[in-house]
């Protein structure tokens, strides 16, 4: 069986560091702007971080993929620029890229630098995937969260690059790169922005009773009781009322978090060369025990043993977990 | 003023015999010149309508208005795959795309660009451009500025460059289909129960606020956008089509309204006005041209 | 608007058990040498603040018979433990177990597990919170174990003394 990659979220150099120490073969992780998806305040590099970032990586055999996975706007596509040759200069292993403008500009100004297509690039199918293959010699692609392991295994099939999947995190529901629901309620954009939920227009009013209303900007996204536990303060992960249903309902998804642990031999038996823990806004305490649990049990596959799985659940949204997609079309 | 009015597909799943009342009307009364028609959000839904086709694209054509045929957005399964294969292959009119399968499947021959594909800057414009792009819709979501810097991008290129100006907003579409959850079924299960819904089905705050609407996989805004009062400022960037999408509401009166603002025969507080006289289901918003929230709805010289 | 709440929770058995409470004017000096070695020893802390380190953050470590106010502005730091019927306007406010809290000062515990288990209560200004956590995140090593060591020995063993209860306590006070 081929060794594959773990891939794994830093928000901070704190977190690069510590993901490395246990045992990432590879983190991910962008700088301190619109250039990427988790452009959050206190969170990622300034140019120097980045630089020192690389080498303590590269000294210990570990690889940094910079993700410069947003969609700059008309107008503003020198700061994207800025970021993809930063990254060529610093010596990142790979570029992690959605827009094309952007993959254009980095497969010709940078030619021998990895291409790795962001999942929020959204390629669902062999066609999608090789079409930026054959355009930008994309090396690999991050699945998007919506397919089933023989989905994985039919696709992996057809195309001629390397497969990322997502094996621990936040649960998107919504197809990558393709949410404006950010942007409605907060005027700030996902794909634009980097942005998804702002923390400065998340606010938790706290009832009488001991429940929170959960408010982004002029909407209450969802109001949870004094012992329920909580989620991600998202469009997506909120509740609403619709005709028909009694009480207001996860239209879309409840708090919960992905956790393909159990999976892990099938998705290695399937050709996946990657694994990806999502995590960027997360805090060192979880990088370590994730990153180290799924170390564990990835080594314990390739030799040919059962894993032990550390619990997580503790670090799960809403503290539950879910297969999603992966585990079975009822998903959908 | 110059520019054309566009119709864009219907994204809900209406009967297949109020589809084609609908583009009956619409052929003989509303004063559009392009009608987008296809199904773009649910490959479940495309046997309902397909033996209509024919008739519904002669009817348009008859009319007098051009068709092209728009793809679906969604690429995941084998029989979504075949489609846009199959879609690709057309050449009896010009097609949209809205998704990247479609890029592959094309492989240089002329089409169009949807407003569900991410064209936000100039040089992703000049790469689909430079690969046989010839019309881009912009997303919904793209603010005046950007607006401006890609109807001149779309200019220099030669590329046609089109804005959504009238009804909801799509803000999301996912692997997984809200309305089946709503009824607690699942996408292969899903009896089509979207088909109660031809105006998308309401999710409102648990406060009661109004806030967004669904339809199968895809999220929309509730509030319609309303660009009319931005349309001279858009034919001066050089904005040469607009868009209105399809609601339950009285379309060809809507057309109507938008051919007379890009005339110039009314102006943006006739045209308010006029559009308020129709009591449309959902308020009207224009916050996404401002920067801003795209619930919002900002007066001429406001933001 | 401002979601700031002032309710005073009812006194829990907790730290208190454990520690006499000191007069806060005993306190008070200390609190200023901790923050002010805080900052000496992690400058960096402050890039990452950005325009929230003039924010006013109220933290309520539960169990104990004060509420803290921290300014994190490098040219005027305030950390300042006042009672609890004088509880200042904060741009922020930050409630949890204090065992919790200090698993979080430390790099040990999660901000967003605690979250979603209702351990962590945030109210107000939630832009400046997510930023002071990622901020204090990138702090490696201990920052208690910095403001312990000012103490020498014995500030050392009393931290020691207290993450063994808290480890005991399973993180919640």
């Amino acid at each position: 069986m081929k060794r594959p990659e773990l891939v794994c979220p830093a928000g901070t150099p704190a977190a690069l560091r510590t993901a490395v120490d246990a045992g990432a073969d590879a983190v991910y992780c962008g700088f301190q702007n619109a250039t990427n998806a988790r452009n959050f305040p206190g969170l990622n590099f300034t140019p120097a971080e980045m630089e020192q970032g690389v080498a303590y990586a590269h000294a210990r055999g570990a690889k940094v993929l910079l993700a410069v996975n947003s969609f700059p706007t008309a107008g503003r596509f020198d700061l994207w620029r800025e970021a993809v040759d930063a990254g060529a200069r610093f010596g990142v292993d790979a570029l992690i890229v959605a827009d094309i403008g952007v993959a254009a500009y980095a497969a010709e100004a940078h030619p021998d630098l990895r291409l790795h297509l962001s999942v929020q690039a959204a390629a669902s199918s062999p066609e999608a995937i090789r079409y930026y293959v054959r355009e930008f010699g994309v090396r690999r692609v991050v699945l998007p969260r919506i397919l089933t392991v023989s989905e994985i295994k039919d696709v992996k099939k057809e195309i001629p690059c390397e497969i990322e999947t997502f094996i621990f995190g936040n649960h998107g529901l919504m197809v990558e790169g393709r949410c404006s629901l950010t942007n409605y309620v907060t005027g700030l954009s996902t794909n634009m922005d980097g942005v998804c939920s702002p923390a400065a227009q998340v606010h938790y009013d706290k009832e009488a009773d001991g429940s929170v209303a959960t408010r982004l900007g002029d909407f209450t996204i969802d109001r949870f009781g004094a012992g329920e536990q909580a989620g991600y303060p998202t469009i997506c992960k909120g509740r609403y009322h619709a005709a028909g249903r009694e009480d207001a309902y996860y239209a879309f998804e409840e708090p919960i978090s992905l956790n393909l642990a159990t999976l892990l031999p099938q998705l290695m038996a399937a050709g996946v060369e990657a694994f990806k823990i999502e995590g960027r806004q997360r805090s060192r305490a979880y990088v370590r025990q994730v990153v180290g649990a799924f170390r564990g049990a990835v080594d314990q596959v390739l030799a040919g043993e059962d894993p032990e799985l550390a619990d997580l659940v503790a670090l799960t949204e809403g503290q539950k977990q879910t297969q999603g997609a992966a585990g079975s079309k009822k998903w959908r | 003023m110059t520019g054309k009015l566009t119709l864009g597909p219907i994204v809900y799943h209406w009967e297949a015999e109020e589809k084609r009342d609908f583009y009956a009307r619409i052929a003989d009364e509303a004063p559009v010149d392009t009608v987008y028609v296809g199904e773009v959000i649910c490959s479940k839904r495309t046997p309902f309508f397909d033996a209509h086709m024919p008739e519904v694209i002669e009817r348009l054509e008859r009319g007098g208005k051009q068709v092209v045929l728009a793809s679906l957005s969604e690429v995941v399964i084998r029989r979504e795959r075949n489609m846009m294969a199959d879609f690709c292959a057309i050449d009896s009119h010009e097609i949209e795309l809205n998704n990247t399968a479609g890029l592959f499947d094309i492989d240089g021959r002329a089409h169009r660009i949807g407003p569900l594909m991410n064209v936000y800057n100039e040089r992703t414009l000049g790469w689909l451009a430079g690969k046989g792009a010839s019309h881009v819709t912009l997303p919904v979501e793209v603010p005046r500025a950007v607006v401006g810097e890609m109807a001149r991008a779309a200019d220099a290129l030669g590329v046609g460059c089109e804005v959504q100006v009238f009804g909801r907003a799509s803000l999301a579409v996912s692997a997984r289909c809200y309305h089946a959850r709503a009824h607690k079924r699942t996408k292969d299960n899903c009896q089509f129960v979207c088909e109660k819904d031809p105006d998308g089905m309401p999710l409102s705050t648990v406060n009661g606020q109004s806030f967004l609407t669904v339809n199968g996989i895809q999220t929309l805004s509730h509030s319609y956008v309303d660009l009319s009062g931005e349309i001279d400022e858009m034919v001066n960037m050089g904005i040469g089509h607009f868009r209105i999408m399809p609601q339950q509401a009285d379309m060809v009166a809507v057309a109507g309204i938008y051919a007379d603002r890009i005339a110039g025969r009314r102006d943006g507080e006739e045209t308010a006005a006029r559009l308020a006289a129709l009591k449309l289901a959902a308020p009207l918003s224009n916050g996404f041209w401002h920067g801003r929230e795209g619930h919002r709805r900002f007066g001429p010289r406001a933001a | 608007m401002t979601e700031i709440s002032h309710d005073t929770p009812a006194p829990r058995p907790g730290l208190s058990r454990l520690l006499p409470p000191p007069p806060l004017f005993l306190l008070q000096p200390v609190l200023n040498r901790v923050v002010h070695r805080v900052a000496r020893l992690h400058p960096s802390l402050f890039d990452r603040l950005g325009p929230h380190r003039t924010a006013r953050f109220v933290i309520d470590a539960r169990g104990l018979p004060f509420v803290m106010l921290l300014v994190p502005d490098p040219d005027n730091l305030v950390f300042r433990a006042l009672p609890r019927n004088r509880e200042p306007q904060g741009d922020a406010r930050i409630a949890g177990g204090f065992f919790d809290l200090l698993g979080l000062v430390d790099g040990e515990s999660d901000g967003d597990a605690l979250f979603f288990s209702r351990d962590l209560d945030i109210t107000g200004n939630t832009e400046a919170v997510v930023c002071l956590r990622n901020a204090l995140d990138d702090v490696e090593g201990s920052i208690a174990e910095d403001a312990a060591g000012l103490f020498g020995a014995p500030g050392r063993a009393i931290l020691a003394a207290l993450r063994r209860t808290g480890d005991r306590r399973g993180g919640t006070s």
